[in-house]
């Protein structure tokens, strides 16, 4: 079921209807009929089902065996409080420290496994067949992927680590578990949830609420106008202007930019319509977007955009690395033998290199998105390593505060950015070098004059609206940067009235139906 | 709290006028060009009843003079014709049509029994959005849909017109109120002359069985006819093109009989009812023009009068009034086409 299809809205309307009309204490339960139920029409076979269920029920017991743990340590500890030393107190700590590690290990290993196994079988494949000659290549197997596994997986492990970490007790229910791992909005495209965040509003009970309903609401008007008035009008100029290489030099640009554009509305729509999904319910959600193209650098984009993930790789990849027993004897090596200034940073580039190396993975199975993770890598590094030279030159010019030089920070980031996300265009890593160079190369202006851009596929209309969408979007984005909110809670008919207003423009202006192909979000993908 | 309720019911309501007049400006008008979407929705302007109703596809709107008919023979008559109207649309416009009225006669052009499935959507809708809600559109929705159709889209058709408003012309907004009449009790008039030429060679089928859910409709019409004492008279239109196979016409004799149904086969009757394809078709011979669907009313305005109780309503003052005008309206757009063909 698209966000995007009827069967979906219908389907959201009776479950909101039903969800404010049972009993407070079955609201939870229904949600989780509900996710199954979403989940179950995204393949009927109910093979998805079966791999959420598995991965739901690995984090369960690997859970409840870490509370019973620390149950019988905390009573250990308390019962013989009086007579053991502190040493011993220290060593039976790390004892059972060590017995979670193992049930946490097993509980990872086998979740990141399916992940794995399910995700990058024919990666590998592909990639050892290029060694093999024909006769003796490996077939492809063909895989089930089930929808959204990338982050249901990551958001079960980050649970199951928590858990290890003591920064929450398991969940004793397996229901309640099974709803957290499955909650439908979020099994599209995420975000990434905690289980601290979401523990305390997903299964609480809910009154119905005019501020969740309307503020629901607004946040699911806005990701549909983003999604529909916008991505999926302007994908079909990017998929004509990527998929032939003879749109090369300026039209790359274009290709670059729209493609910028249609991400920008794709992904940050289908977590509008996910975060206002859960707010009509009562349920909060972690935001995973923060006007991330308002960023001044690569640093602060990533701290803006997909904040979830970014988070989630920090906490349980970056950091348990960085502070790992090889990595701190590395950093150590490298501080005698290569000095200080350069041996502080081998441990945390090498740290920050695996991180942005998973992070390509995670994004896909393919080379284009290891080359994409590793640029923002290279990206990131060499930003931070000019740091004494950009000091020095703001010293020298004093432009930091000036507005201009700001947008000119703005502006720099988005076209890096855009260029590095090239890879998931072309998604083949010699080609999107070739071309992102003919940009460079073959500069030929003419293209926004003679009439070329009009046989992309979209009309003079669609540009139309794709420049008024445009304007809409970044006075939106703009009071947000500068007010912090958009609305002012006291002014109910202003939002109620450009809710009216956003409804029409998504009725008649959005890009569904007959003529149009449903697309799915990007990020589903993954 | 109660003045918010207020506000947010007038803003909905407010929604719901905007809303509603955009679907009106969006959805086509079928005024210039492709008329035939104006067809169904013109039938529910008629005051009178009609003593026979045709159905079927272009082998009855364009074959067909209704008012040649009425100056002939009395014959009080409407066609409910749509393009590529499907056996089962012509079942539920059939049902729908004897909501308003109960006719006579009713003829049924079995030329589209050949397709036992959802053909175009864009044939669909002129099929379909014209008609008044009832059970019978919800059903002939229901059953002619594609696969990419959406039930909601006939329910709310700015989901199906919205990406119209970069293609509105000067007629959305001068029909937006009201339509002009385009057709003649359903008849739709074409003066000009295109003789017919030769027809590509029939392709040999693997099976020549009629579909058995189009059957299926043909019988829901006979029973439907049946129940209410309308006599249904099957014909093929004199038309040879769309080729209609022997095999074809064999299968639809054989239901004739068995349902004690009149079926009549005009094709070998073009000389019969005097057609001349040289100077009486507009399209090389698809679609008779008016000269010769006056010819072919002429000859099957006899064959209703000479087997059916009609009645000879020119006699009948109200109806002598309406269909006087009806007659005006007619003549006046003979001359309109013959002298914007000479222009």
């Amino acid at each position: 079921m698209l966000f995007t299809s009827a069967k979906f809205i219908a389907f959201l309307i009776a479950l909101v209807f039903l969800y404010y009309l049972v009993p407070k204490k079955a609201q939870w339960p229904l949600l989780l009929i509900g996710s199954y139920a979403f989940y179950y029409f995204a393949d009927t076979s109910g093979m998805y089902l079966i791999f959420i269920i598995t991965t739901t029920i690995s984090a369960y017991f690997a859970g409840i065996m870490m509370n019973k743990v620390n149950d019988k340590s905390s009573a250990y500890l308390k019962a013989n409080k009086e007579t053991l030393s502190k040493e011993d107190k220290k060593a039976y700590k790390a004892k059972m420290k060590s017995k979670k590690w193992a049930i946490l290990l097993v509980c990872l290993i086998f979740n990141i496994g399916i992940l794995s196994v399910t995700k990058y079988t024919n990666f590998v494949i592909n990639n050892i067949n290029t060694f093999l000659s024909d006769a003796s290549k490996l077939q492809p197997i063909a895989m089930i992927v089930p929808m959204g596994i990338s982050f249901y997986t990551f958001q079960t492990c980050g649970y199951i680590i928590d858990v290890y970490r003591g920064k929450h007790d398991a969940q004793r229910n397996p229901f309640k578990l099974a709803l957290f791992v499955s909650f439908f909005p979020q099994l599209v495209q995420g975000p990434i949830s905690r289980y601290s965040d979401m523990e305390a509003s997903l299964y609480k009970e809910h009154k119905l609420n005019e501020s969740d309903i309307s503020e629901g609401l607004t946040r699911i008007l806005w990701g549909y106008f983003k999604k529909l008035v916008v991505a999926d009008r302007i994908i079909t100029a990017v998929t004509t202007l990527i998929s032939d290489t003879a749109y090369s030099g300026t039209y790359v640009f274009v290709a670059m930019l729209f493609y910028a554009f249609e991400l920008y509305c794709d992904f940050t729509g289908g977590i509008d319509i996910t975060i206002g999904i859960a707010r009509i319910l009562g349920i909060t959600l972690k935001e995973n977007f923060n006007l991330p193209y308002f960023s001044k650098n690569i640093k602060e984009y990533w701290n803006r955009w997909h904040i979830t993930m970014g988070t989630w790789f920090t906490d349980y990849i970056f950091y348990p690395i960085s502070v790992s027993g090889p990595m701190l004897k590395l950093s150590k090596w490298s501080r005698e033998h290569l000095g200080q200034n350069i041996g502080k940073r081998v441990s945390v580039y090498l740290s920050s290199l695996i991180v942005w190396f998973t992070t390509g993975l995670w994004h896909g199975a393919a080379w284009n998105f290891i080359v994409w993770g590793l640029m923002n890598f290279v990206v990131i590094m060499i930003s931070q390593e000019l740091e004494p030279l950009y000091a020095k030159f703001h010293g020298k010019f004093k432009v930091k505060d000036k507005a201009w030089y700001g947008v000119f920070e703005i502006v720099r980031t988005i076209f890096l950015m855009s260029m590095i996300r090239m890879f998931d265009c072309y998604r083949d890593v010699p080609l999107t070098f070739k071309m992102v160079g003919t940009m460079f190369t073959r500069v030929n202006l003419k293209i926004f004059v003679d009439g070329s851009l009009l046989n992309l596929g979209i009309t003079k209309a669609d540009y139309i609206i794709l420049v008024v969408a445009f304007i809409i979007i970044l006075s939106v984005s703009t009071i947000k940067y500068n007010r912090g909110f958009v609305f002012n809670k006291d002014k109910y008919l202003l939002r109620y009235s450009l809710l009216a207003v956003l409804f029409v423009l998504i009725i008649v202006f959005g890009a569904y139906g007959v003529g149009y192909d449903s697309t799915q979000f990007i990020y589903n993908q993954f | 709290m109660k003045k918010r309720i207020i506000v947010v019911a007038s803003l909905v309501l407010i929604l719901c006028l905007v809303l509603a007049a955009a679907q009106r400006l969006l959805m086509p008008k079928y005024q210039d060009d492709v008329i035939e979407g104006s067809m169904i929705e013109e039938y529910y302007d008629e005051e009178l009843n009609h003593e026979v109703v045709f159905i079927g596809d272009c082998e009855v709107y364009e074959n067909f003079s209704t008012m040649k008919l009425w100056e002939e023979y009395g014959i009080t008559s409407y066609i409910r014709g749509s393009s590529q109207q499907l056996a089962w649309q012509s079942y539920y416009l059939l049902e729908d049509t004897l909501k308003h009225e109960t006719p006579k006669v009713v003829v049924f052009n079995v030329l589209s029994l050949k397709y036992n499935e959802p053909q175009k959507e864009a044939y669909n809708r002129m099929s379909i959005d014209g008609m008044k809600w009832s059970m019978s559109k919800v059903n002939n929705i229901k059953a002619s849909m594609t696969e990419d159709e959406h039930f909601l889209d006939y329910v709310f058709p700015i989901l199906r017109y919205h990406s119209r408003w970069s293609e509105l012309e000067k007629q959305d907004f001068e029909h937006f109120f009201t339509k002009d009449k385009v057709t003649h009790n359903g008849y739709y008039m074409r003066v000009d002359v295109r003789p017919q030429g030769p027809f590509p060679d029939p392709m040999p089928l693997d099976d020549y069985t009629l579909g058995s859910n189009a059957m299926s409709y043909l019988d829901k019409m006979t029973a439907l006819c049946e129940e209410k004492g309308i006599e249904l008279v099957l014909i093929k239109a004199p038309t040879e093109f769309p080729y209609w196979y022997p095999e074809w016409d064999e299968q639809i004799v054989k239901y004739a009989e068995d349902h004690g149904l009149t079926y009549i086969n005009m094709i070998p009757l073009q000389d019969e009812i005097g057609l001349d394809m040289s100077v009486d078709t507009y399209d090389a011979g698809l679609h008779l023009n008016l000269s010769g669907a006056e010819k072919l009313s002429l000859y099957f305005g006899k064959f209703l009068v000479d087997n059916y109780q009609l009645t000879d309503y020119r006699k009948n003052e109200t109806y002598a009034k309406v269909y006087g005008e009806k007659l005006d309206y007619y003549y006046k757009m003979i001359e309109e086409q013959k002298a914007e063909l000479e222009g």
